[in-house]
């Protein structure tokens, strides 16, 4: 049909690459799989021997070489939930401001400017920021409220992007359709774009309460305690936390080999934990989407 | 298909001269070829634009479109893609509002009354001009719920008339007999033909007064387009109805009026069997018939 020579020699080339590719790609990911796998294998091959219930439920004893975590899982819930609760009506009323009413001009691209830097900041620099601001500044003291805030300025970037993009995944023949019915905005946006967004903005608060659950830095200096056999009564209690009480074992302790099986058994905790956020969140993200 | 596209374009760069003239002698100043077919429908139109431009940011997408919609007649907007005939359609229930930099001249009346008026609710006027548009767009909530949602939104709680509100727009939607046993299942597992009549339903759940159908029937199939086409035979006993499509033999068969439009402005419009026999201008013969110039 054409004069059109082919190389054998390209498409001999062309093939190689194309299967040199291909495993570069799969080789990325397993490494990607197997990082996650190794580190819950290790957390659980050094760990899960110190899991007991007294080490669930119990404070830590003897200069913390016994006993167990109970407060710092306490801890580390409020804190979470707290971040999350704060954060999250702020970050999807954030985002629906930027994707719904703001006129796209200058203000919304410096904001967008101010949120994606924020996002760049050390989470260190926030827990400076809410020691000086929540704690000293606003007279709340080392408490779950100061961590809390600080916490959820950690985790609104998050939320707010993630929700700005299940925003713009609605299509907008739903807000036309919404409109052209005689609904008003606020109520095309309550009815329709809302609920046609939750999947997409509830993975976006699962990514900032792990990231919430998991961080250091921002709590040592708002929210943690070396040591506190009490548990929280109040949101102004300053509490443990597993990802500090990692840290203290790690590396304060009196007795640091003795601890070393406390600090895989409560990192295993801190990781199942997570986990486990995440797991109810997913579950009622799909049973959303079933809904459908 | 690829040569009309290209006739087309060779056309519109040509256009402003070859253009004028003609325009000039349907559409003046003194009225459109229409006026005499309107004249002889002694009524006052349910909605009509008169002198209207419409802009996006510097693109003037209508130029100077006077044109009046009958009550209980069905207007069929024809033209190639760009000349401006869904321009129109959304702007007589405002939707173009959403456009950012989108301007508007001239008027447009609904009994009447400037739609464009600064006292105007937009909102009510909404309900009062109903939209179906191209692709079926059901929410993603149930059945029942998409049609129920323009009288929710309304205010309306009455659980004993809503029920009867949503079974009385699904069957004159024809739709009723197929979702009867499954009204409370997701809207998004029937099919497209079906998903479209949904969508009408949902339109007239609040009994607005005009219902504008952006290419109700070309995202379905021929089945499908039948059954909505015999819909809107049927609406218009009850409906002011305009409709835009790119189907001349749709625009034949369901319409009373077309009009034809070009480049943003109103060539000619007349009794849809007259359009389409015995048209007065060249140009829209060369359209109707498919040679397009």
């Amino acid at each position: 049909m054409s004069g059109i020579s082919y190389s054998s020699e390209v498409q001999r080339r062309r093939k190689v690459v194309q299967g040199v590719m291909c495993w570069l790609f799969r080789i990325s990911a397993a490494i990607n799989g197997a990082a996650l796998i190794l580190v819950v294998y290790f957390l659980v091959a050094r760990g899960w021997r110190a899991i007991n219930w007294t080490f669930l439920t119990q404070p830590p004893m003897d200069s913390m070489t016994r006993g167990g975590i109970l407060p710092c899982i306490i801890g580390t819930l409020c804190l979470s939930v707290g971040a999350i609760v704060i954060a999250l009506p702020i970050g999807v009323a954030s985002a629906v401001y930027l994707n719904e009413y703001a006129r796209p001009g200058r203000l919304v691209r410096i904001i967008r400017l101010g949120i994606n830097n924020l996002a760049g900041v050390p989470s260190v620099v926030f827990g400076l920021f809410g020691l000086a601001f929540f704690v000293v500044y606003l007279k709340m003291g080392v408490s779950i409220l100061a961590g809390s805030l600080t916490l959820a300025a950690l985790t609104l970037p998050v939320i707010i992007g993630s929700t700005e993009e299940a925003l713009r995944a609605v299509p907008d023949t739903y807000r036309e359709a919404s409109l052209g019915l005689g609904a008003t905005k606020w109520q095309t946006i309550y009815h329709v774009v809302l609920p046609t967004a939750l999947p997409g903005i509830l993975t976006g608060a699962i990514l900032g309460i792990s990231r919430a659950a998991g961080e250091t830095a921002p709590i040592m200096f708002t929210a943690a305690v070396f040591f506190t056999p009490s548990l929280p009564t109040s949101i102004f209690d300053e509490i443990m936390a597993l990802p500090y009480h990692i840290y203290v074992l790690a590396t304060a302790g009196t007795d640091i080999e003795a601890t070393r099986p406390l600090q895989y058994g409560t990192a295993l905790v801190l990781i199942v934990l997570v986990l486990g956020l995440n797991l109810i969140a997913i579950m009622y993200r799909s049973r959303l989407r079933k809904k459908r | 298909m690829t040569l009309m596209i290209e006739t087309l374009f060779g056309l519109s760069q040509e256009a402003p001269k070859a253009q004028k003239p003609e325009t000039r002698s349907t559409c003046g100043p003194t009225g459109c070829l229409g006026i005499d077919m309107v004249a002889e429908d002694k009524r006052a139109p349910k909605m009509s634009a008169q002198g209207l431009n419409f802009y996006y940011g510097d693109f003037q997408a209508l130029f100077d479109i006077s044109l009046d919609f009958q009550e209980n007649q069905v207007t069929a907007l024809i033209g190639p893609s760009g000349c401006g005939k869904s321009t129109l359609l959304r702007c007589l229930n405002r939707m173009n509002d959403l456009i950012p930099y989108s301007r508007v001249q001239g008027k447009i009346l609904l009994d009447g009354e400037s739609v464009y008026d600064p006292a105007v609710d937009v909102v009510a006027l909404r309900r009062h001009v109903g939209m179906v548009f191209q692709k079926p767009n059901p929410f993603p909530k149930t059945i029942f719920e998409n049609v129920a949602y323009g009288l929710r939104v309304n205010g309306i709680k009455d659980k004993t008339f809503l029920r009867e509100r949503v079974e009385t727009s699904l069957k004159q939607a024809a739709l009723w007999d197929e979702v009867k046993d499954r009204l409370h299942e997701s809207a998004l597992g029937l099919s497209g033909g079906q998903q479209q009549r949904l969508c009408i339903a949902r339109a007239m759940a609040v009994e607005p007064e005009v219902l504008l159908m952006d290419e109700p029937a070309s995202a379905l199939d021929p089945i499908a387009t039948q059954k909505i086409e015999e819909l809107i035979h049927e609406l218009k006993e009850t409906y002011t109805i305009i409709i835009v499509t790119h189907n001349m033999q749709q625009a034949a068969r369901v319409s009373d009026v077309t009009a034809f439009f070009y480049l943003g402005k109103l060539i000619e419009v007349d009794r849809t069997e007259t359009l389409f026999t015995r048209p007065r201008l060249k140009q829209t013969s060369d359209y109707i018939t498919g040679r397009f110039g």
